[in-house]
């Protein structure tokens, strides 16, 4: 009987595996938590805490078995719960504060490194749950180690609240204070959202969205150093032909997204939702989305040509992925967290890439401006203007955009935050002096954008 | 045979006497059945694949995994073992 692969395929597989940092980034548990409502905040909580670590007691033990049955690491086993805005609407926050520390319990009882769904959805106005959970955000971060929260400012349909921007730039900045012994790591896990997805796998943002099932197995994939390594073999192809290079390699890494996803909704017996097709980096050598802009032929990333750069790889990595997955949802994108990414941590570093040239650089990606430090003394307006700038992208383009940015406690630009792990480390970037403070005290909503004349 | 009980070991590095034995032996103390071995010089690399049947093996995949790491630590190889299904999921439709 002869191999039914050729050499070259078995070792081109075995190469992304061992050599180019390939691997499941997260197998993320969504589950259903409302109907845990009950009187207070410690029965609901206890209630959450119960259907947590029923639901998902075998997550991490199932990953484990899959990475080593197949040999593929799965870097994280995450849960994602339904927005608790929702769950405990009509608690107050010291209410909601309990039904933080359950959640970081449960995470912790079942071994999962972080829990996204500490979230409230309103993109066109609070409601009295809304307020209470966001009140609750800044020491929730700061009294829990995996807790992680996201906001939904606006939406492409509704507008974006800018009651809630103005809102969550002083959030951000309580967030900073609370936690500001540890460089204002609180905020890391803090998300402020415009079109945000409901079956993103990945963290601080992920939530199990109102449309979902009970429960259901997300998958993200990674892999930007596998395309590095494939841009990297040719330099002298036109840009069309590194598309379609690009794709099949974005095929590839999505396939085994695909297995993975199947085998694990098989063994823990629940429906596979979607594969995220994000590109998503770590601060491992090799391991960046910057690099492989670079390789493209830029020579730091954040030089003019950067955008152009990274829409092509975007929409070539959604291409190849798209055809490879039964269902693909999510984010889906390349990611361009500052910290999370050796590449754009030393082009931020050299002042190569400014967050201005990062935001234009979000309208042709996912997701965001992702773990951005700014300086410490940074106001609450400028914190708020520049999620109302995000949140605008994301409205006019219809794309999910997002804001991770940690107003750095004490630090000046130039100086550095380091959160360790996968979180990474970063410089701190200047922000435009110029105030927004008198826009942003306007507060109010920008009405949703007319969906014709697309100019 | 079972679907889904083969496995992919590769085997990278300097040629040297003593690979295919050395390999094979813990293979078989395991009763893991040898169905293909195909080997390559890749840039004066010596590259090996071989595919296994371990529908009937005494080891379960992660003790097999530790142990070919200690004999390619021995013999200065790099080897990996991996389950058919990720080849099959990326290279076949």
């Amino acid at each position: 009987m002869s191999t039914r692969f050729s050499i070259e395929e078995i070792l081109e597989t075995v190469s992304m595996l061992n050599v180019e940092n390939l691997d499941i980034r997260t197998i993320t548990m969504g589950i259903n938590i409302m109907e845990c409502r009950d009187s207070d905040g410690d029965k609901t909580g206890r209630k959450i805490y119960d259907k947590i670590t029923h639901y998902a007691k075998n997550l991490v033990k199932v990953g484990e078995e899959i990475e080593k049955e197949y040999g593929i690491r799965i870097v994280n086993k995450r849960v994602a719960v339904s927005p608790v805005a929702l769950v405990g609407e009509g608690l107050g926050r010291e209410d909601f504060l309990r039904i933080g520390q359950y959640l970081d319990k449960a995470a912790e009882e079942i071994g999962v490194n972080f829990l996204g769904g500490f979230s409230a959805l309103v993109h066109k106005g609070f409601t009295r749950g809304d307020l209470a959970l966001i009140d609750a955000i800044p020491e929730t971060l700061a009294l829990t180690e995996r807790v992680c929260a996201s906001v939904n400012v606006g939406t492409t349909r509704s507008g974006i609240n800018m009651d809630a921007v103005y809102q969550m730039g002083k959030t951000i900045k309580e967030t900073a204070h609370l936690t500001r012994d540890r460089d204002g790591i609180g905020c890391a896990k803090l998300v402020v959202f415009c079109n945000a997805v409901e079956d993103n796998p990945f963290m601080a943002g992920a939530f199990h969205g109102t449309g979902e099932p009970e429960c259901t197995i997300n998958i993200g994939i990674s892999g930007p150093g596998v395309v590095l390594n494939v841009v990297r073999k040719h330099p002298d192809a036109d840009l069309g032909t590194l598309a379609n290079i690009i794709k099949n390699t974005a095929f590839k890494i999505t396939r085994m997204g695909e297995l993975v996803g199947r085998v694990a909704s098989r063994k823990l017996n629940v429906p596979f939702g979607i594969v995220d097709l994000s590109l998503a980096p770590t601060p491992a050598l090799g391991d960046s989305v910057a690099n492989i802009l670079e390789a493209m032929g830029l020579e730091k990333v954040g030089s003019h040509g950067s955008t152009a750069a990274l829409a092509m790889l975007n929409d070539a990595v959604k291409k190849g992925g798209a055809m490879a997955s039964s269902y693909v949802g999510g984010l889906s994108g390349a990611f361009i967290p500052v910290s999370e990414d050796a590449g754009m941590i030393e082009a931020a570093r050299e002042g190569a890439l400014t967050i201005d040239k990062l935001e234009a650089m979000t309208s042709v990606c996912s997701v965001g401006l992702d773990m951005i430090a700014v300086p410490g003394d940074t106001p609450f307006y400028t914190i708020a203007a520049i999620i109302a700038d995000e949140a605008a992208i994301g409205m006019i383009n219809r794309k999910t955009t997002a804001v991770r940015i940690i107003p750095a406690p004490g630090k000046k630009a130039g100086e550095w935050v380091e959160f360790g792990g996968l979180l990474g480390r970063a410089p701190v970037m200047p922000v435009n002096p110029h105030s927004a403070e008198n826009f942003i005290n306007r507060k109010g909503r920008i009405p949703a954008p007319i969906q014709a004349l697309n100019n | 045979m079972e679907e889904g009980k083969r496995l992919i070991i590769t085997v990278l590095g300097h040629d040297r006497v003593g690979i295919i034995a050395g390999i094979s032996s813990i293979l078989a103390e395991a009763n893991i059945n040898i169905l293909d071995i195909n080997q390559t010089i890749l840039q004066g690399f010596f590259a090996m694949v071989m595919v296994v049947d371990s529908s009937q093996s005494r080891l379960d995949i992660g003790e097999l995994r530790r142990r070919l790491h200690e004999k390619g630590r021995e013999l200065g190889l790099e080897i990996t073992v991996q389950h058919e299904d990720i080849f099959k999921f990326m290279h076949r439709i």
